[in-house]
């Protein structure tokens, strides 16, 4: 069973996000990393750029696949990972530190901004299913 | 969806499973670039019971593989095999195979796709030829395994007492391993040095067991489709539904080698001669790309401002650390030097196209 550590918040589509000060960080999780394998490629969006709550803010190519990256929030981006453009081993080594891809200043309040997300009990018992379910 | 006999191995050993022509494969044991290295530098273990294995009997075997096939058997000894395509009346491929001559019959190993599909075409062929021959599917009782690499004739040599640094590239004996009667084939598709086994299923999960123990100390990991392809990838070696297919000729493909015009009448003969004289309309390119995304099947290729072509395969190889991809391609920018551009997602990848194929051993003598 992948890492799915507590006092996180998370999508369906395998984000997390973890509330700092008044800001959001963003990364992929631990059964996403898992299951692209063999990361090559991330694309990520530019300091300033907007994003929106489920909508794509970036691209992530593994050896087999290309992945679309969703945002947890709205919001506009104040930071952005850059160092994985050239080594996207720490994403697979550690996705929940040195593996995060992007900082959001929320639009909305922060309680507002994570409202709706998933807890880490939720989010485990939804890869449960896609491990079983999905074969 | 079906299952080889190994597929509890599989699970224990931790493989991500998907699914695969039907059956469910392992595609990763425990990441594709480090069972790709393991391939190019010591060993690999491949279970590839997806894979169809045809038998072919009775006193017409070898008249009947010269008619649906494009290589030629007739004359070639027991104990050696030959790539070859089946082709339609007008040249697009059927299927590629390999066609193991033995003594008293023909192992025929078809792509999983095209398994029933190529059942039944050398059946049709069989009896409007009115050939005596027999055409059994052995998948099921025939375990396929493939161990591939430079440490895999070391691995499988101390196991038997067979010569296998006696048998050819293509070449194929019967002998015993861990106990084990089986074929012992020097096929493969790594671009590497290494053996194809067929053995009874019921010694399937022991041999893969020994085959493993025996490896490990030298290298050899389990290895998955994932590793599968790019290795093949980076060897140029064709795969069905990309590089061949019913609207992709031979000799389209670059696999002119393996069709014998100069034999007698065959399956699609008329066509590939006219074909060769011609010359292909397009043509397959291994082509080198700049960054770090990946070509796939199906991306434009254009050189000029202009489509030239499009992308049949691509990954990101492991040997070069770059994406590569081959495309079927205007024969004129099919040209190694041509310089062009994929469109992947709406940007252009700056590419080259190159020598054919990406990596090759260094053969040993």
């Amino acid at each position: 069973m992948s890492e799915v550590p507590a006092g996180l918040h998370y999508t369906a589509s395998h984000e997390w996000a973890r509330p700092e000060g008044e800001q959001v960080v963003v990364g992929i999780t631990a059964f996403a990393v898992e299951s692209l394998q063999d990361l090559v490629f991330i694309e990520l969006p530019k300091l300033g750029d907007e994003v929106r709550r489920g909508e794509r803010f970036g691209e992530i190519e593994s050896v087999k696949a290309v992945s679309d990256l969703y945002s947890p929030v709205d919001g506009s981006v104040v930071a952005v990972n850059e160092a994985l453009a050239n080594d996207l081993d720490r994403l697979s080594r550690d996705p929940y530190g040195e593996g995060w891809l992007i900082r959001i200043a929320p639009r909305t309040s922060l309680p507002e901004a994570l409202a709706g997300l998933l807890d880490a009990a939720a989010y485990r018992r939804l890869i449960e299913q896609e491990e079983h379910g999905g074969g | 969806m079906r299952r080889t006999v190994l597929h509890e191995v599989h699970r224990t050993l931790g493989a991500r499973l998907v699914p695969f022509a039907g059956f469910e494969m392992p595609l990763v044991y425990t990441g594709i670039r480090e069972e790709h290295q393991a391939v190019r530098e010591a060993a690999g273990l491949f279970d590839l019971g997806h894979m169809g294995r045809l038998v072919l009997r009775g006193r017409d075997r070898i008249q009947l593989l010269d008619w649906v096939a494009t290589n030629r058997y007739q004359g070639l000894e027991p104990g050696h095999a030959h790539y070859a395509l089946l082709c339609q009346p007008d040249g697009g491929v059927i299927d590629d195979i390999i066609a193991y001559v033995l003594p008293e019959e023909c192992l025929v190993v078809v792509n999983a796709a095209n398994h029933q599909t190529v059942l039944a075409w050398i059946e049709q062929q069989r009896m409007a030829r009115g050939l005596q021959a027999e055409l059994l599917d052995r998948s099921e009782q025939l375990a396929m395994l493939a161990l591939q690499g430079p440490r895999a004739l070391a691995i499988l040599g101390g196991l038997t007492g067979l010569d296998l640094a006696a048998i050819p590239y293509y070449g194929i004996a019967e002998g015993e391993l861990a106990g084990v009667r089986m074929l012992l084939a020097r096929t493969g598709y790594t671009g590497e040095d290494g053996f194809e086994l067929y053995l009874p299923a019921e010694h399937a999960v022991r041999i893969w067991q020994v085959l493993l123990e025996q490896g490990r100390p030298c290298g050899l990991l389990p290895c998955g489709l994932g590793a599968r392809d790019t290795l093949r990838l980076e060897a140029a070696m064709p795969l069905y539904g990309h590089e061949l297919s019913r609207q992709i000729n031979p000799y389209e493909a670059g696999l002119g080698f393996a069709v014998r015009l100069d034999k007698e009448a065959f399956v699609g003969r008329e066509a590939l001669a006219r074909i060769k004289e011609q010359g292909p309309r397009r043509r397959l390119a291994c082509i080198t790309c700049e960054g770090r995304r990946i070509p796939r099947q199906d991306h434009p290729v254009l050189a000029g401002g202009r489509r030239v072509g499009t992308v049949t395969s691509g990954t990101f190889s492991p040997t070069l650390e770059r994406p590569i991809c081959m495309a079927l391609l205007e024969p004129a920018c099919a040209v190694p030097g041509t310089e062009v551009a994929i469109e992947v997602r709406g940007q252009l990848l700056p590419g080259r196209v190159g020598k054919r194929p990406f990596y090759k051993r260094e053969r040993t003598p």
